[in-house]
């Protein structure tokens, strides 16, 4: 023990700056892409018991198992591609679709002080990164060079181009009432108590956020850009093997991200239901899981419950519904702050 | 910061009434759109009294050094006003004629209205760059308001290609001079350059060369005219009408505001080259005209010539030649909107009176309009019981003043070739048969009443010339004593 | 070289060499892909100069939304490339002698000396807690509010005009008002008949006819 302490204080500094960073990396890494199998094998069970079947029930006891079962096998199909595809963005398209939504974790925090990097700007940062997973998209539909595949891809651009904005103005609302961009302090704003989360004072832009972020995961009901029923399977129907997989681990991982900004942002992070003796026993690294997975079970109840939207009621929606009930909330948030007594409910 | 908006409430309120005639519009039937117009032109009616009621005796900055308000700016302003309320009462029935009677017409008619008068007051670069993108974006909408037909859309698409050249030299311009003085203010950029003016500051040189070709081609100056003939062919007459009047003056305030508010110590620079531009402009302008066939081209030449003779105002350099050059540009939009309303009055529903034979004999059928289009062309051609010949004087004698004697014996040489041209258009009208047997106007009432108060302004105004020059004397002079 | 430095010249390399394939590659939609790349790594320029908010920004409004659009067009779009590149030789010279001239220009401007380094201080670095979001809200909501205000009624004469130009209603189309449809009840569509049950009709004589 003694030498390995010696070995590493006679590294040079840069050395264990990047060693250390990539411990964190790992370390945030790992659980996430376990969460993410495990949570594809939570939507098989939960939609099976919504529509009163079993769901996977043979791999491992109980089926515990069946999620490593599916990696294994994805694993050692044969990645197809396309005879007239253009090969090198069709190989790039399923990184560029992980790759943000992986590198969005860098900025949150999972307690006061566990973070990897505390950034001023966390807020548009992980906005600017979630706008980038729209790339891998529309590459991996044009670059198939097929009918189905692009007519996805189309889709999908629209649409998120379109929930962005409503996202980005739900978010605006956030950082209104926080008076910041950093992460932790939006959290710590939300200290207090349940009745002290944003979800209260930017209830409208808390339901325009999330249900963005559904569009945005293009998980039902919008998600036309698959639309297994009309288009087969949008735009990653050409694809096969591991690269299919990385376009599923990357929808699951923003699922997930999306839960936790949502929980980060109106359900007050980390911070307990109510701060008295009971509920501060339990750990804040807890409480924030234990948000994001009730907030990650709203998405597979959408999925067993809704029907799909049909696209230009996507489209309306977006543009016509969620677009301005943002507006006119910031204007609420702003007038109220400056020009009525009741400024300090949305702190 | 106490931010002081005072001074930009008639702003404020012509942007506050498009945006209100823009949601109105969605709660009115197509049959009661008459409404949006009739707040249109309230609004610039408005706009223009706030400015006569608010008359700046002297020159003041507000907004961080962004917005000027003097005497030349509310002068200009109230002329802007008043000449796009003409516009839209000239044009009304010939948009209403061809489907072009839209809410949105009038709105983006309004914001190139905000758009000049924040070129007018801009004393920051980024302010006169904003308002002159304001301005452009609006005019290429209007230009290619017709969109189903493919002259307008492509004189629409010439504009805008152009238009945006036009900008980015400005703009590349503005940052060499931003890159030598460190600074956007118009009045601090005067400071620094005035200490650095030196005949081999290739920095300078370069930067007022650029900023000078920006301007010459959203003026329409010779070699950057490409786009005049072709836009105002192509739009809708009412379009060209919009554009040939007012953003005329509006790049003759911008031109003042640059270069002499802000590059005056380069005179000895930019004096030559103005010089070339005024000479290219009068020389080709006034050429070509003569070749032409189609009214509104040869009055697009034209206006490419006026501008070569504004020009010559600027270039004096002295404030008796800006006077000159004001009063120029106010005599020549108001004749320009003359000339291009006679295209709107004879125009009707599924005819357009553009080409020069329209004209043929239509003192036959109709004596007075005849005499109307007699003055118009007088006017323009500076003869001397017009406001056109005082105005085309006081160039010259601004020119001569600085012994340019030269200069101002090759601009009165064009302007005799210029008179070809123009007396061509009163010989069709007087002394040829008419080329249709019954020619109908089915001008409205409004149109008549003003066009004719229009053309015989232009000459009943001859007492007033010399209170009128004095208007601009002052109004130059509240820029000029500013420093 | 200190690490700041060496992330410039890695995204000022990436930054020229994406706009060079911007505008010599053929195929257009790879052309607006290297758009998305030089942006990216303008964007990557600009935080090693401080400026994360307009950093971020960049990304989020050029790479995040203009650029998806741009390339959902791109797309669709069937580009001839043999016919735009028709008159290319006849303009060449004309073209390559403005371009020598523009070069020669800034060439100029910039070594004359009016630019150099002497002529401008180093900014200070800011302290710790310096927030430039804050920063640049702070001036334009004050000393910038006027060319703020007006950059948004651009955009708004933008958005009329692009409206006015391209918005047809067309009549045949088979639209669907979703607003209609949602307030749509039951009773609209759907009525309930009571009838008295009838007899079991003659089957052989139905098939027979």
């Amino acid at each position: 023990m003694e030498w390995l302490t010696e070995v590493w204080f006679s590294t040079p500094q840069w050395f264990q700056v990047t060693a250390y960073s990539l411990i964190k990396i790992v370390a945030i890494m790992l659980p996430l892409i376990l969460a993410v199998a495990y949570y594809t094998f939570a939507e098989r069970k939960i939609i099976g018991y919504m529509q009163i079947r079993i769901g996977p029930n043979r791999v491992g006891p109980r089926g515990w198992l069946q999620p490593i079962a599916d990696v294994v096998k994805l694993m050692f199909k044969e990645a197809l591609i396309p005879a007239k595809a253009n090969r090198f963005l069709f190989l790039l398209a399923p990184v560029l679709t992980l790759t943000p939504a992986l590198a969005a974790w860098a900025v949150i925090p999972f307690s006061d002080h566990l973070v990897l990097a505390d950034i001023d700007a966390s807020l548009l940062y992980v906005l600017a990164l979630t706008s980038m997973g729209v790339y891998g998209v529309i590459i991996a539909g044009w670059a198939s060079n097929s009918k189905y595949a692009f007519l996805g891809a189309m889709r999908s651009a629209a649409q998120i181009v379109a929930y962005e904005i409503a996202m980005g103005f739900a978010l605006v609302g956030v950082l209104m009432a926080a008076g910041s961009l950093n992460f932790g302090d939006i959290i710590n704003g939300q200290q207090g108590g349940i009745h002290q989360w944003y979800v209260w004072p930017l209830f409208p832009l808390f339901l325009v956020y999330f249900i963005s972020g559904v569009a945005e995961t293009n998980r039902a009901p919008f998600d036309v850009a698959e639309g297994e029923s009309e288009i087969v399977a949008g735009f990653h129907v050409e694809y096969s093997g591991m690269n299919f997989a990385v376009f599923f681990l990357a929808e699951y991982a923003n699922m997930i991200l999306i839960s936790t900004l949502t929980a980060v942002m109106f359900l007050g992070g980390w911070h307990p239901v109510f701060e008295f003796a009971p509920f501060t026993w339990i750990p804040p690294l807890a409480w924030l899981l234990g948000k994001i997975v009730f907030v990650a079970f709203f998405f597979l109840w959408f999925r067993a419950t809704f029907p799909r939207y049909r696209y230009d009621q996507i489209m309306r929606l977006g543009w016509k519904v969620f677009i301005p009930v943002t507006l006119v909330w910031i204007a609420v948030i702003g007038i109220c702050t400056f020009h009525t007594p009741i400024g300090h409910w949305f702190h | 910061m106490e931010l002081n908006i005072q001074p930009i409430l008639p702003e404020i309120f012509i942007c506050a009434m498009a945006c209100v005639i823009l949601v109105l519009d969605l709660y009115l039937k197509p049959e009661r759109r008459t409404i949006a117009y009739v707040l249109t032109v309230m609004t610039l009616l408005v706009a223009a009294g706030l400015y006569w009621q608010d008359f700046a005796t002297g020159s003041a900055v507000y907004l961080n050094g962004m917005f000027i308000k003097d005497r030349f700016s509310d002068v200009v302003k109230i002329a802007i006003c008043l000449l796009s309320l003409l516009v839209f009462v000239y044009s009304r029935e010939y948009i209403k004629a061809r489907d072009l009677f839209l809410s949105e017409y009038f709105v983006l008619g309004l914001f190139a209205v905000l758009g000049m008068m924040v070129m007018v007051s801009a004393g920051h670069f980024l302010a006169l760059y904003l308002g002159l993108e304001l301005l452009s974006l609006s005019l290429y909408a209007m230009v290619a308001f017709q969109r189903d037909s493919s002259v307008a859309t492509e004189a629409a698409m010439k504009y805008f290609v152009l238009g945006a050249l036009g900008s980015a030299m400005l703009l590349y311009g503005m940052s060499i001079i931003y890159g030598l003085t460190g600074s956007l203010d118009i009045s601090v950029v005067r400071g620094i350059v005035a200490a650095q003016a030196a005949p081999d500051n290739v920095i300078l040189v370069l930067g007022l060369v650029f900023i000078l070709v920006s301007l010459a081609f959203k003026i329409g100056a010779v070699p950057f005219h490409m786009w005049v003939p072709d836009v105002y062919h192509g739009a809708p007459t009412s379009s060209t009408l919009f554009v040939s009047t007012a953003p005329k003056l509006a790049g003759f305030a911008i031109i003042i505001r640059l270069l002499v508010g802000g590059l005056e110590d380069l005179h000895f620079m930019w004096r030559d080259m103005l010089i070339v531009l005024a000479v290219l402009s009068m020389l080709l302008g006034n050429l070509i005209a003569i070749a032409q066939t189609n009214l509104k081209r040869m009055l697009a030449y034209s206006a490419i010539s006026h501008m070569g003779f504004m020009l010559l105002g600027i270039l004096a350099g002295t404030p008796n030649g800006y006077s000159a050059g004001l009063f120029y540009g106010l005599v020549y939009t108001f004749m320009g909107l003359g000339g291009f309303g006679i295209v709107v009055l004879l125009s009707r529903a599924g005819y357009e009176a553009d080409e020069l034979d329209d004209l043929r004999g239509l003192n036959q059928s109709h004596p007075w309009y005849a005499f109307l289009i007699l003055i118009f062309m007088f006017s323009m051609a500076g003869v001397p019981p017009t406001l056109g010949f005082f105005a085309k004087l006081s160039v010259i004698q601004a020119v001569i003043d600085v012994e340019l004697t030269w200069l101002a014996v090759i601009a009165v040489l064009f302007t005799v070739i210029g008179a070809f041209y123009y007396l061509r258009v009163i010989k069709l009208v007087y002394f040829d048969p008419p080329a249709v047997a019954a020619r109908e106007i089915s001008a409205t009432a409004d149109l008549r009443v003003l066009l004719s108060a229009n053309a015989v302004a232009l000459v009943l105004l001859l007492p007033m010339v010399g209170p009128i020059q004095e208007m601009c004397t002052q109004a130059i002079a509240s820029v000029v004593g500013a420093f | 070289m200190t690490f700041t430095q060496l992330a410039f010249y890695f995204f000022a390399t990436v930054l020229i060499f994406a706009a060079a394939m911007v505008v010599s590659i053929r195929n257009p939609v790879k052309a607006a892909l290297f758009l998305v790349l030089a942006f990216f790594s303008a964007a990557c320029v600009w935080i090693t100069l401080e400026a994360e908010f307009l950093a971020i920004v960049l990304v989020l409004v050029y790479v995040g939304a203009v650029m998806v659009l741009f390339l959902f067009v791109v797309m669709m779009l069937d580009i001839n490339l043999a016919r735009m590149r028709e008159g290319f030789g006849e303009y060449l010279p004309i073209g390559g002698l403005i371009a020598v001239l523009m070069v020669l220009e800034i060439a100029i401007v910039l070594t004359s000396g009016g630019f150099g380094e002497e002529q401008f201080p180093r900014p200070e670095g800011h302290p710790a807690g310096f927030s430039d979001t804050k920063e640049l809200g702070r001036l334009i909501y004050t000393a910038y509010v006027y060319p703020f205000e007006l950059a948004a009624v651009i955009l708004l004469v933008a958005i009329v005009a692009a409206i006015a130009l391209t918005l047809r209603k067309r009549p045949d189309t088979k639209y669907l008002d979703p607003a209609r449809q949602v307030t749509v009840k039951k009773a609209d569509r759907l009525r309930v008949v009571k009838m008295p049950a009838e007899k079991r009709a003659d089957r052989t004589t139905e098939g027979e006819a």
